[in-house]
């Protein structure tokens, strides 16, 4: 039995007034299974679904076709089982200001029907290093504070799959830290983990297996290390001070100063420098690497350009 | 606890937390009114024959109080949730649409007690209160309060921002309790409003209450009783079924 899994889930929404299509697909018929035990990323540009997904998970909304199960239970029908197995971080970043962070635990886990839950709150508060803080209210605490919060409350009920919907937007490097040992020692512990992420290098340190959306389609599917052994190979990488070129600029990946090229062999190499030193660039930092989750998710993306975007706009 | 014991707990520390706010503003106001009208007429009218003008109108100013009370309870906390976005916890838990219609309206009914039993205590310094039939008291009160917090959870469910709350309350709960015999005996009325006062369903709710305190009133109790019990069944109705189909919460 999987720990989530969609089938040919379709989300529609209303087009917004004015506009002359019926309706707007955000999700296009995505299967997808995760196992128990699963580390899973899904990742894809903005839009492309995955919140609209989560929320179809969470009963947030309801999909317009398809069924979504989580450890067996319909997450419409049966929707009681579904919620106290699952565990959802939000992504949007809020709080009842009424209330302080341990009330605010006892609350939610108090929904689930969860008693004497104490010793696992504090043991909660603990972990995302929250103690100090447990008695503040939390409109009194930061943003990066109000997302530990948000992580305990999704975990107070002890849920077997936990869903992570971007939960290291904006936050600093020792709460991400803190964060993913703490998730990383639930996974070991059993729990399944659902996350999204823009954060590709968090993705691929994380995940065994990744998913990749893109305009409500599922583009791509495989563990990790299948996507990285499936891409391109290496990237040579230099930085430059000058622009880069016209006749440079087929293939480049150019942020800020870096410039990158996804070269299959050493010949590719050799030419991309050759042609670097013609055009009378200064190349500094020049380095091969082999491809990461980066490289291989903007070669995916750019690989399954839709042939037809239209087909994305139906009429209802 | 139990999950809808839990909601219905929150609820009510909601309100309890700002208790100056959500108990004493309205006590203060229904004391104020009581003070200028009462003064100011006391003297010129006599209701039933017998009744003095501020002793009549206390009932109707701790009723009209438990209602708006009641009403504001479910529909701020709902449309507070809703703006904030923190209703999305709640929306994460196994939690029933019943569970949520009895918490929410259990707290509004609460509220709208705590604060008619804080008018009746400020009341005691301007005039003696009867209390002829106390079961009619506590049944229109508590029903009068159901009746609101499912309304108030209809109108926290309907509006998205502030502005259609406000007016949901400006110009539906406002003009009705008002126009429901507060201040006056509707036979004091010209007959078109007496008819008009006929389908306002908070007339019965007040004009029932106040036969718990005299003995006395324009309808039988029990006329009242099932007006004031069908509109709130059907009012619980609509709320509940919003719920289930998770109306404006749930895309």
């Amino acid at each position: 039995m999987p720990a989530i899994s969609f089938q040919s889930v379709s989300k529609s929404y209303p087009s917004p007034r004015g506009s002359q299509s019926g309706s707007f697909l955000a999700l296009d018929g995505v299967s997808l299974d995760i196992e128990e035990g699963e580390f899973f990323g899904l990742l894809g540009p903005n839009g492309a679904g995955k919140t609209t997904l989560i929320t179809i998970l969470a009963g947030l909304a309801k999909a317009s076709s398809g069924r979504v199960s989580v450890l067996g239970s319909d997450v419409l029908t049966d929707y009681a089982a579904a919620r106290r197995k699952l565990g959802v971080v939000p992504q949007e970043l809020v709080f009842d200001p009424f209330f302080n962070v341990r009330e605010a635990l006892r609350f939610q886990s108090g929904y689930f029907g969860v008693k004497h839950n104490d010793a696992w709150i504090d043991e909660l508060l603990d972990s995302l290093g929250l103690t100090d803080k447990a008695h503040v209210n939390m409109r009194a605490l930061s943003g990066g504070m109000k997302r530990r919060v948000l992580v305990g409350l999704a975990l107070v009920h002890k849920p077997r799959v936990i869903v992570l919907d971007e939960p290291t937007a904006g936050v600093d490097v020792e709460l991400r830290q803190t964060l993913w040992a703490f998730i990383a020692k639930l996974n070991q512990q059993g729990s399944t983990v659902l996350l999204t992420t823009h954060y590709l290098e968090e993705a691929e340190a994380l995940c065994g297996r990744i998913a990749m959306l893109k305009q409500g389609r599922v583009v791509a599917l495989d563990s990790t290390s299948a996507l990285l052994r499936a891409a391109s190979g290496n990237v040579l990488q230099f930085k430059i001070d000058s622009e880069l070129p016209p006749s440079l600029k087929a293939g480049a990946r150019v942020t800020g100063r870096v410039v990158q090229y996804p070269a299959t062999d050493a010949l590719a190499i050799e030419r991309y420098l050759a042609a670097a030193r013609e055009a009378g660039l200064t190349l500094q930092d020049i380095e091969i690497r082999r491809a990461d989750l980066e490289d291989v998710f903007l070669e995916v993306m750019k690989r399954q350009s839709p042939a037809n975007p239209s087909e994305q706009q139906v009429a209802v | 606890m139990t999950g809808w014991q839990m909601l219905f707990y929150k609820e009510v520390m909601r309100f309890w937390r700002v208790v100056g706010q959500t108990v004493g503003g309205p006590v203060l106001t229904a004391m104020l009114y009581l003070l200028i009208f009462g003064h100011a007429l006391e003297s010129h009218v006599k209701v039933y024959g017998q009744v003095s003008y501020t002793a009549f109108l206390v009932p109707g100013l701790a009723m009209m109080s438990l209602l708006q009370n009641a009403f504001a309870n479910s529909s701020s906390s709902l449309i507070t949730s809703k703006v904030m976005g923190n209703l999305v916890f709640l929306l994460l838990t196994p939690l029933s649409y019943w569970n949520w219609f009895v918490a929410y309206v259990g707290a509004s009914i609460l509220r709208g007690l705590v604060v008619a039993v804080g008018v009746f205590v400020v009341a005691l310094f301007f005039t003696d209160v009867s209390f002829v039939a106390p079961v009619w008291i506590v049944v229109f009160a508590l029903m009068g309060a159901a009746l609101m917090g499912a309304l108030g959870l209809i109108a926290g469910l309907y509006s998205e921002k502030f502005e259609q709350l406000a007016a949901f309350q400006n110009f539906i709960v406002m003009p009705m309790t008002f126009l429901s015999g507060v201040f006056y005996s509707i036979h004091s009325l010209p007959p078109f409003w007496q008819a008009v006062s006929h389908v306002n369903p908070f007339f019965y709710v007040i004009d029932g209450f106040r036969y718990g305190f005299f003995g006395v009133s324009d309808v039988s109790p029990w006329l009242s009783l099932g007006v004031v019990g069908s509109t709130m069944a059907v009012v619980s109705l609509a709320a509940l079924y919003l719920l289930r189909i998770g109306y404006h919460l749930r895309s």
